[in-house]
């Protein structure tokens, strides 16, 4: 949490704690033929100025669709927002008119996407995908924003940018096409930046370098980063502190250190001991059993409780709180919540 | 690009000779005799008939009469019709009317086609969708003649009689200009035009769902600019393919429309020469139409080049 804090002063933007963004008590359905898929479920996060959120789910748990809410861009029908806040300097977005919402996209809160070779134009040209930011929300000039883009391209250390700005898409590499993707997020300077999986459809080499230049690039101008993803290791190192989603609703937030150290829900432990480890080589990995459920026909109970090990019948029956998690002396460890009826039994025993 | 293109133009002499080839092979194997269905139904004078059978050389072997064609088409003579008329003049008197009537059509096609199928997709499931979808499925299921004739009979009759309106003409006229072909190319242009509407409809709205066109609402972009700029442009690309083939086969000309609005096109000529199994007319004007097709398929193969940089011709 230090981190956090050194940050906020460093850049002096908002005052220390004070969040950029607020979801509160979020419920988004789909509405299909087959009945009603309730993605999320009541989710609750915040992020502050220059503060790393890392929420990590596995498919349909709810964290993609939690963040094009928050985006505005959740195909809406089938999608619906059936109850919640989602609160940006303190303003509901969701009661904003759509021109407002419009001002904020992009310009104030920018989203980087999974597959950039899908997320940019196929028959226009990188600078002209990039200089539209400046076109469209600065009034600047073709040849303005041709510079700006060039900029931009130098920013996210793309070589040659020069000679490259008139290119297209699919002729970049795959980390390329990511650094445009971040190029043009980070264009209008936003406080808050939503990365959807940004790093999941590079190579491993690739995936580093691009996470460590939006980290930096994070730093530099103090924003706040939600990043969605299912890869815990691309969380460890840049993610000040993590929301974990099963089923469209947060099973267990923490600070990132102490998650891993010691998590305090099941599905979290399960995922942690499923990740290869060099000093266990031989040994069969661990996989949680069983698949995530589907979101016509959640269990009741707990949603985990199916595949969970330590189940009781109470978590068959009652669906969990998002307990506050208190270490063994009962003392109260700030941001570690879970939503488990045996916190206290994962956590310590 | 260059070598490409001249690659085409070259792979397209093979398709030239081929289709003559068979077109000529056609006429030759058709039953009746072209010199009997130039008396009518008066038995031909021996004599004559002789006469002009050495004068064309219709005695002569297949090969033989194919290979004084084709070698007189490059030398740019198409042949002399049976009532003695080069079909070069023929054709060049004919070809105006059909390509202005191709351009009118096409132009009404390609463009109230896209509009009606863009507002359709924009507005998917709402009344003006299911007017597009319906009306262009009448139109489709409609067959060209009674379009003809009923529009001809309300637009050029009733309007003019009933309500003093005279903008659409009952029979192509000259003098009347670009007015003359308004009726006759909407005729012509409608079941494409159906066609195009909903073919613009569903690309457009395959289009809205794309990851790019997310990016662009995610950029905070206006509608109009996301749909323009970036959805509409990548949706058009089916639909230019399908125009390309299509100003094909308007420049083929009409025979039915043509027919019901009275003009003097390629399609009428043609239709006339197969009735009078005049071969020389017949292939003369199929080699035409092959060589207009073989354009405008090129034409529309470079274009793609143009609307979408990821294809390139090497």
């Amino acid at each position: 949490m230090t981190t956090v804090i050194e940050k906020n002063q460093k850049n002096g933007r908002l005052e220390v704690g004070t969040p950029l963004l607020e979801v509160k008590d979020l419920h988004v359905e789909f509405h299909t033929r087959d009945g009603v898929a309730k993605a999320v479920n009541g989710v609750n996060y915040s992020v502050a100025a220059g503060e790393t959120l890392a929420v990590l789910g596995e498919s349909g748990s709810g964290k993609s669709v939690t963040a094009q809410t928050i985006m505005g861009i959740l195909d809406m029908p089938p999608g619906k927002i059936s109850q919640g806040q989602i609160l940006f300097r303190g303003q509901d977005m969701l009661a904003m008119s759509e021109e407002d919402r419009r001002q904020i996209r992009g310009q104030k809160i920018a989203m980087i996407f999974q597959d950039a070779l899908s997320s940019l134009n196929p028959v226009m040209t990188v600078g002209a995908q990039l200089g539209e930011m400046f076109r469209v929300h600065r009034g600047s000039s073709k040849k303005e924003a041709r510079e700006k883009a060039i900029e931009l391209m130098e920013r996210v250390r793309i070589p040659a940018a020069r000679q490259r700005v008139g290119d297209y898409p699919h002729q970049f590499s795959g980390g390329m096409r990511q650094r445009i993707m971040i190029a043009m997020a980070l264009s209008m300077e936003p406080d808050l930046i939503i990365a959807d999986e940004p790093t999941t459809a590079l190579d491993v080499t690739v995936q580093a370098q691009v996470m460590d230049l939006l980290a930096e690039l994070q730093a530099e101008y103090n924003m706040g980063l939600i990043l969605i993803t299912h890869d815990l290791g691309v969380v460890a190192d840049v993610a000040d502190k993590i929301a974990v989603m099963y089923a469209g609703r947060i099973v267990e937030t923490a600070p990132v250190h102490e998650l891993y150290a010691n998590p305090a829900h099941p599905y979290t432990k399960g995922l942690l001991r499923s990740i290869p480890r060099l000093d266990q080589k031989g040994q069969e990995l661990y996989a949680i059993k069983g698949l995530p459920p589907n979101l016509l026909k959640v269990p009741a109970g707990c949603a985990f409780n199916p595949r969970c090990d330590v189940a009781t019948d109470l978590c068959r029956t009652e669906i969990p709180k998002l307990h506050q998690v208190s270490d063994k002396d009962g003392k109260e460890l700030t941001g570690r919540r879970s939503a488990c009826h045996l916190w206290k039994e994962t956590l310590h025993g | 690009m260059g070598r490409y293109v001249i690659r085409r133009l070259i792979q397209a002499i093979p398709v030239l000779i081929g289709a003559t080839f068979l077109i000529y092979w056609l006429c030759f194997s058709l039953p009746g005799d072209p010199v009997q269905a130039l008396a009518g139904e008066k038995k031909a004078d021996p004599i004559v008939a002789e006469m002009i059978r050495q004068k064309y050389h219709l005695n002569d072997p297949f090969l033989l009469q194919y290979w004084n064609y084709i070698t007189g088409v490059f030398q740019g003579n198409l042949g002399e019709s049976l009532t003695g008329r080069q079909v070069s003049d023929m054709i060049s008197e004919a070809f105006p009317f059909t390509v202005n009537l191709a351009i009118v059509a096409f132009v009404i096609e390609a463009i109230i086609g896209v509009l009606a199928g863009v507002m359709a997709a924009l507005r998917k499931g709402k009344f003006l969708d299911q007017l597009v979808l319906i009306s262009t499925l009448f139109v489709i299921s409609i067959p060209v003649f009674v379009t003809g004739f009923v529009l001809q009979l309300v637009l050029g009759v009733k309007l003019k009689n009933d309500y003093g309106i005279e903008i659409f003409s009952v029979s192509f006229n000259e003098e009347d200009g670009l007015r003359g072909y308004l009726l006759p190319a909407f005729v012509l242009a409608s079941t494409s035009l159906a066609y195009v509407a909903r073919l613009t409809r569903t690309s457009l709205m395959e289009t809205m769902r794309a990851d790019y066109v997310r990016t662009a609402v995610a950029k905070g972009l206006k509608k109009r600019r996301v749909i323009g700029r970036h959805a509409l442009r990548n949706a058009l690309i089916p639909i230019v393919t399908f125009l390309g083939a299509d100003l094909g086969g308007l420049m083929g000309g009409a025979v039915i429309t043509e027919k019901i609005f009275n003009i003097h096109g390629i399609g009428g000529l043609l239709a006339q020469a197969v009735y009078q199994k005049q071969g020389t007319i017949i292939v003369g004007v199929v080699t035409l139409l092959v060589m207009i097709y073989l354009i405008t398929t090129l034409l529309v193969d470079m274009l793609y080049a143009v609307l979408d940089p990821r294809i390139r011709y090497e």
